[in-house]
């Protein structure tokens, strides 16, 4: 046996070698070998009994999978409109230029790649970067010089400077939610005492929905599933934080996980689970080593595993999956297909999760602050939770703010906290618009400052990015048009094309050649997608363009040319390659405008 | 077919860009029709008049996709000239078979039609600056200019073309029969 | 008992039996919903989208959705027939649908929908995508370049043939079919020309080899009568090969 193949028989009965932990597999060789060799997909094909190009079907739609070798240093530029608004441009080009490297393309002797991926989940402490896999967060010229000279002399990551790897949590505010952590498995000795009845009934009084943002009775998704009968229930926790904008799952994970833990341990217990998955984003790797160091501890405190906290027969234990870069994956039935080795593809609802979820077993998808959120109120009961909130939203809500402020970071605000309140705390002002709830969510402009964050109102996993009066708006167009059309699974049309179709028209606004007849299309084909997509991710892909030709016409016809219609594409640099085979400069070689 | 003749008749132009003149050899095969036409319209700049030069116009058919200079330069002065422009075939549509080139590199499609091809004798590029320079794909024609209705198939029909045309003058909604929609 | 299930498609009644989707009972009540990547013998797929309909004000594809007693089903709206244009128009400027030059053209699924909706021109701007041709198998043609994705090869190969021979890789607006084989190529795999996977093609993606342009202008599938009349090409396709073996 080759060394390769040691190391993926290794890793193949490592984990008990099945093709649901093919996307795991592929994270760990992309890891060693910085890209999917042929050689493993074949011996992986082999051993897992499944054809190659399956294999390659996610090499290719993972954005962190890669079929040509990456440089020694991998490095990833946060691309997310935060980063950009802090300069992330002229530092990648500085640190492209400092090491002779094209953006995307190894190097030629394979040192280094430079290149961007969509928002890391660090927009309070950013710019940042992706360096095999670790962050570096507050990028600035010293930073990248001081990272150019360790690349090129060869360093090895373990010995670059602490300071570049701190991610502090840069908890801003705390309410009920972030106070009194008292979590050791008290929750779960509620449950053995009380039974799962008494756990739904207090979950169900308190109100609480699901903090992702679709906001979904959480009690009623766990009895359901308890309800639905089968041989396994599953408990699947949503950590593929990927709306950019938001990290607050980042800071639960990173200093909360045992909370977070335990509310999962505790709707294991209810529904009936044997195992729980934590779906890692990739971008958060770097959390992995504390995360299990947490789980094992819960594990030699009885907390996980078999008959916990001496129970007999309640045995529950949590594996780690990542994700490669893919934000679609935030959609729980993506999850649910990349929990189980394929492509993230939304699947076809109803069925829904609860009956027909990972492994086509019943399944409780929720997000990291719902179980944190839950096993608080199992413990501290309903009236806890109702002392702030509003009457249909309860309870508090974690925000991530970031942008222009003095103060980004996490604050926690009871629901129903109006946008002007949360700019004040944050230190904001000539505030020109907010973009709550990602890219996929709404901008307000300042005559809605008044309008708060409730179910009822503008509902939110977190995402709140301030833009000042300074910022040009359209780049945020841009940057988030680009990211949808980069993230789009690729299964339908209108998210497929239209957001293809949409991206060039946004950059013709860019460019100054739209016009009135080309906005129309905008907001056109971005009603086909907001209407006839299949899943969220289309639906809420063109919500940018649309907000923001509704409400800040400005931004647009600022852009706008002069003449009614516009050629869809540059006539004169379409004559290029012509000009260049014959050698003509002359003026009929040319095409002027209009 | 109305009865009443407008008192002033409607000018009528046309031009082929990049095709192969089916259409306007489809325009033709209205037959008979066309004595009907012309009690209709007045035919300025089309390949029927020889006029070169397209003067102000109520209707223009444009047959071919965008693929050179000139290409560029007849359709936009179309454009300028006619009030309702047509995208008349359906190469002016979408490229047609003209934009199959699109599959290729300009620079393949010389050397392989100047170069290397069979039978080429004195090969050599043309770059003489009276020959128009292509583009390096054919595109529709409403990617260049804007377009007020498309006229598919490879040709309309005489029959498809004979009844937009009466809609059109009559100033009545375009509607076709089933049969007459077609792309090839 | 079964007789209260029932829905309404533009004000028409339509009964449906527990577990149809919408387009189940319309289909089978005789009635049409435009629809590509759609077909009855396989499991849906809610991908092309063109089987959108207006359910009570909200707009659900037809093929996913499961019928419900006193829906409103809204098919014919303008607001619809407009949204499946738009949505046919991607489609055609995503590929290179160059129809006088294809063998399918005149039975092609793509085009015999866009016909039924009265679709002129496909409006948007082209990709003019660079796509390549298979033609490594010696009975079938792969053209990628009229592929829309639509799955049902896929599924077909997956589901009946039990051959796997097709899936879709890549990510959005770079997905595209590939092949099941060590190469890579068509020529290679386990397809067969008589694979369910090959007669469940809508376009003219897969092709027979040695045969095309059979049926001349005016006799071809969709000339004369619209596909709401004349049915799918693979229901057309299992017509013409019951009838040809029983003769």
């Amino acid at each position: 046996m080759n060394d390769l193949e040691t190391t993926i028989t290794g890793l193949l009965s490592d984990t008990g070698n099945s093709s649901d932990r093919l996307l795991q597999y592929l994270c760990t060789i992309q890891e060693i070998y910085s890209h999917i060799p042929e050689e493993v997909v074949e011996l992986l094909a082999e051993k897992l009994h499944i054809p190659p190009v399956q294999i390659y079907g996610l090499v290719d739609f993972y954005s962190f999978l890669h079929r040509e070798a990456r440089g020694d240093y991998d490095i990833l530029f946060s691309d997310n409109i935060t980063d950009r608004m802090l300069g992330n441009q002229a530092l990648i080009n500085s640190l492209c230029n400092k090491l002779g490297v094209k953006r995307g393309e190894p190097r030629p002797d394979n040192r280094v790649t430079v290149d961007v991926t969509s928002c890391t989940g660090i927009c309070d402490q950013g710019p940042a970067m992706l360096v095999n896999g670790r962050v570096v967060s507050r990028l600035d010229e010293e930073r990248i010089q001081a990272i150019a000279d360790l690349v090129e002399a060869g360093t090895s990551l373990a010995n670059w400077p602490e300071s570049f790897f701190v991610v502090e949590d840069n908890i801003q505010r705390r309410d009920i939610l972030l106070s009194d952590l008292i979590f050791d498995g008290s929750a779960i000795e509620n449950l053995l005492k009380n039974g799962s009845d008494a756990i739904l009934e207090v979950l169900e009084l308190s109100g609480l929905r699901g903090r992702g943002g679709a906001g979904f009775m959480t009690a009623n998704k766990w009895r359901f599933c308890r309800d639905t009968e089968a041989d396994e229930h599953y408990v699947v926790c949503n950590a593929d934080e990927g709306e950019p904008g938001t990290f607050k799952d980042r800071v639960l994970l990173k200093s909360y996980a045992d909370n977070l833990f335990e509310g999962m341990t505790l709707c294991a217990g209810v529904i009936g689970a044997k195992k729980g998955l934590l779906y890692l984003r990739g971008e958060y790797r770097y959390l992995v080593e504390a995360l299990e160091e947490t789980l094992q501890k819960r594990r030699d405190n009885k907390l996980l595993g078999e008959n916990i906290l001496g129970h007999e027969g309640f045995d529950f234990d949590i594996e780690i999956h990542l994700g490669a870069g893919a934000y679609i994956c935030g959609e729980e039935s993506a999850l649910i297909e990349s929990l189980e080795g394929k492509r993230g593809i939304p699947r076809v609802r109803p069925p829904f999760p609860v009956t027909n979820g990972y492994l086509e077993k019943p399944t409780v998808v929720n997000n990291v602050e719902t179980f944190f959120a839950a096993a608080k109120i199992s413990v501290l009961g309903a009236d806890w939770f109702w002392s702030v909130g509003t009457e249909e939203s309860y309870g508090t809500k974690l925000l991530s703010i970031s942008g222009d402020c003095s103060r980004p970071g996490i604050y926690e605000f009871p629901f129903g906290v109006s946008i002007n309140e949360i700019l004040e705390a944050c230190g904001a002002d000539d505030v020109q618009a907010v973009q709550v709830a990602g890219a996929a969510g709404t901008t307000i402009p300042p005559q809605e400052f008044n309008r708060t964050i409730a179910f009822e109102d503008i509902a939110t996993a977190g995402s709140f990015m301030i833009f000042s009066g300074q910022r040009k708006l359209i780049d945020m167009v841009q940057n988030f048009a680009h990211f949808f059309c980069h993230e789009s699974c690729g299964l339908c049309t209108p998210c497929r094309v239209g957001g293809s179709l949409m991206k060039d028209l946004v950059e013709k606004v860019i460019a100054g050649h739209a016009t009135r007849y080309d906005l129309n299309e905008m907001r056109n084909i971005g009603l086909v997608m907001k209407q006839t997509s299949h899943c969220g991710l289309g639906a809420t892909a063109p919500n940018h363009v649309l907000d923001t030709l509704h409400k800040f016409p400005y931004i647009y016809e600022q852009q706008l040319a002069h003449a009614g219609f516009e050629p869809a594409f540059d006539l004169d640099a379409a004559l290029g390659a012509a000009r260049e085979i014959t050698g003509r400069n002359d003026a009929d070689a040319h095409i002027k405008d209009g | 077919m109305n009865d009443a003749v407008p008192e002033k008749k409607l000018k009528l132009a046309t031009a082929a860009l990049c095709g192969c003149f089916g259409c306007h050899m489809s325009l033709l095969d209205i037959d008979e029709r066309i004595l009907k036409l012309v009690e209709l319209v007045e035919f300025d700049r089309t390949p029927l008049t020889d006029i070169k030069a397209v003067g102000n116009c109520d209707i223009g058919l444009i047959e071919g996709g965008v693929a050179n200079t000139e290409n560029v330069e007849v359709l936009r002065d179309f454009r300028r000239h006619c009030k309702v422009l047509v995208a008349f075939g359906a190469c002016a549509v979408n490229g047609g078979i003209p934009a199959m080139r699109n599959q290729f590199d300009l620079q393949d499609c010389l050397q392989e039609v100047y170069l290397d091809g069979i039978g080429v004798e004195n090969p050599h590029i043309p770059d003489d600056p009276e020959i128009p320079l292509l583009l390096d794909k054919v595109h529709p024609v409403h990617e260049v200019v804007k377009i007020d209705y498309f006229l598919p198939g490879c040709p309309p029909s005489a029959d498809t073309i004979w009844i937009f045309l009466n809609e059109l003058i009559a100033g009545e909604a375009i509607t076709f029969p089933y049969s007459l929609i077609h792309y090839d | 008992m079964s007789s209260d299930k029932k829905f309404k498609l533009d004000g028409k009644d339509i009964p449906f039996h527990d577990g149809d989707t919408i387009m189940d009972a319309v289909l089978r009540a005789g009635e049409y919903i435009p629809h590509l990547c759609h077909n009855p013998e396989f499991k849906p797929n809610g991908s092309c989208r063109v089987c959108v309909v207006d359910v009570d004000g909200r707009h659900m594809s037809a093929c996913t959705l499961p019928a419900a007693k006193n829906m409103e089903v809204d098919n014919s709206s303008e607001v619809i027939l407009d949204q499946r244009r738009s949505l046919l128009q991607m489609l055609f400027v995503e590929g290179n649908h160059i129809c006088p030059a294809c063998e399918k053209s005149g039975a092609c699924q793509l085009q015999a929908v866009a016909y039924y909706t009265r679709m002129l021109s496909p409006h948007f701007t082209h990709f003019f995508p660079r796509r390549s041709i298979d033609a490594s198998h010696p009975d079938i043609i792969f053209y990628f370049n009229r592929c829309i994705l639509c799955g049902l090869c896929e599924r077909a190969s997956r589901d009946v043939d039990g051959k796997n021979v097709f899936s879709i890789s890549g990510r959005g607006i770079n997905s595209k079919l590939v092949f099941n084989s060590p190469t890579g190529k068509l020529g290679d795999s386990a397809l067969s020309a008589t694979d369910k996977a090959v007669s469940v093609c809508p376009v003219g993606a897969i092709l027979p080899k040695h045969k095309g342009y059979e049926d001349p202008i005016g006799e071809r599938l969709y000339d004369t009568k619209p596909i709401s009349v004349v049915g799918d090409v693979a229901a057309n396709h299992s017509a013409n090969d019951s009838s040809r073996n029983g003769d």
